[in-house]
């Protein structure tokens, strides 16, 4: 086993992963407000954000998916060792990792059941940047709108339109991530 | 043992985890209750293990907690949930709203506007708004399914065909983002209004029947109501007989066997701002700061 995946998770997991979590919590909970989310570091090209988020929120009931080029041996091993999630195809991920180009198709992912919605998958999309423009948001945790850099909006407003079925979104960059929930209503760029 | 042997805010990191889960898909899906694995907490059923177990997974060591149980900060519940996150997260508490960062309720939002960075707690009894007109949980889980709420419209109209008004008065039902019909924990319906648009994060746990679910800010919340009885929040006619507000919701005190009464906030912290701000009801007499001045 590759050594580095032995090193880079929390030093004090429950402080930590208590800040981790409130950044995660109010990302996803005010769509469009970019936090910042740190002290975790596993290999390249897992972002720093992705990383936190992961040994955050990721745990042996969490099927977890690598996409593309974040399928390496190394981030397999650092997950692995972690957080101790199953890896697993797109279609029985809870979680999934990687930039917009590697998930597609996005109808590969659970979207819940029409009785048990939250059983739907959460992605954690990497991306080179995230700011507070482009596409403009309205719905539920924005009060009048808001903008973020997605990097589509197709796709997120089919997902809308599945409401309340449809996944989830982080979008991170460095230390930085931005939440979309499905509730979230997408406009044009 | 010692203190120290507890982990940051009691329950296991496996734990967080999974309750942390529960809470942003409840984020995500604003009204649904999102199952989770309630663990046995080290107080009966009913006394907010629900509401206990949301806190503790958002707390982080820089909060500062509020509990407040019926608007009060001084009483059983809200005295002894305070000490346990004192003795097991060793965090700050207030009693003042605008200082706290999370504030965990029992059956009341507190009068003062709350702001962005807070979040509030519910403790709920019964999450599900339609148990008691259906209690087989599959048929309620295909009724929340389908947006088939007639059967709450039914009820409230049977109120309508009774007493000639809505009399349901507390966890009065709501539907969020015109999608799922929410019971919002008993709070009086008079607080019902401050569910919709609220700049801070609402998140509510019920933990014997094993649910989370969220309203997250700013989220459109109605109060379910026909066009020829709409909705009214209501309230003791009458003013706080300690600070004089008019527009808190009261409690009556009994205080003699000869029909003496007294009506005064059911928020504490509001109704002690009020008097320390020189506000004196007709039974109030001296306020605070005449009182420490002699």
């Amino acid at each position: 086993m590759n050594p580095d995946a032995l090193i880079g998770g929390f030093t004090d997991a429950p402080v930590q992963a208590s800040h981790a979590f409130r950044a995660a919590l109010n990302a996803l909970s005010r769509p469009g407000q970019i936090e910042t989310l740190h002290g975790a570091s596993a290999p390249a090209p897992l972002s720093t954000a992705a990383a936190t988020l992961a040994v955050t929120l990721f745990d042996a009931t969490t099927p977890v998916h690598l996409a593309g080029t974040h399928d390496t041996a190394a981030l397999r091993a650092w997950i692995t060792f972690h957080t101790g999630a199953p890896l697993v195809d797109a279609g029985a991920a809870s979680f999934a990792i990687g930039t917009w180009a590697a998930l597609q198709p996005i109808q590969r992912f659970a979207i819940g059941l029409p009785d048990y919605p939250d059983r739907a998958a959460t992605l954690i999309v990497e991306m080179p940047t995230i700011a507070k423009v482009g596409a403009r948001l309205t719905g539920p945790g924005i009060e009048t709108e808001a903008f973020l850099s997605l990097p589509e909006t197709a796709a997120f407003k089919a997902n809308h339109a599945l409401f309340p079925l449809g996944f989830d979104c982080f979008f991170t960059a460095g230390a930085q991530v931005a939440g979309l929930p499905r509730s979230t209503i997408v406009g044009d760029i | 043992m010692t203190d120290q042997a507890y982990n940051f805010a009691y329950l296991d990191e496996d734990t967080k985890r999974m309750i942390r889960r529960a809470i942003l898909k409840g984020v995500a899906i604003p009204g649904y209750q999102v199952p989770f694995a309630s663990r046995e907490m080290p107080m009966p059923y009913g006394w907010g293990t629900g509401g206990v177990q949301v806190t503790a997974a958002c707390l982080t060591p820089d909060d500062v907690l509020k509990v407040i149980d019926q608007g009060a900060d001084d009483t059983t519940n809200a005295v002894s949930i305070r000490k346990f996150f004192v003795a097991t997260a060793g965090i700050a508490v207030t009693e003042a709203t605008d200082k706290a960062t999370i504030i965990q309720t029992r059956h009341r939002i507190p009068e003062a506007a709350l702001t962005a960075g807070q979040i509030m707690v519910y403790q709920v009894p019964i999450p599900e708004p339609l148990r008691f007109l259906e209690p087989r949980e599959v048929e309620t889980r295909k009724m929340h399914e389908l947006e088939e709420y007639g059967l709450m419209h039914v009820k409230l109209y049977e109120d309508i065909a009774k007493h000639g008004q809505i009399a349901t008065s507390y966890a009065y039902p709501v539907r969020v983002e015109g999608r799922y019909v929410m019971d919002p924990s008993p709070i009086p319906k008079f607080d019902n209004p401050k569910l919709s648009g609220n700049a801070a994060l609402q998140l509510f746990g019920a933990g014997r029947e094993q649910r989370i679910y969220a309203i997250p800010p700013f989220t459109h919340v109605v109060s379910l109501d026909f066009d020829d009885h709409p909705f009214s929040p209501s309230k003791a006619n009458h003013s706080c007989d300690l600070c004089a507000s008019d527009t808190s919701y009261l409690d009556e005190v009994i205080t003699d066997d000869q029909g003496g009464r007294m009506f005064v906030c059911s928020d504490t912290d509001y109704c002690a701002t009020r008097r320390a701000a020189g506000h004196i009801g007709a039974l109030g007499g001296q306020t605070i700061t005449e009182k420490a001045a002699e």
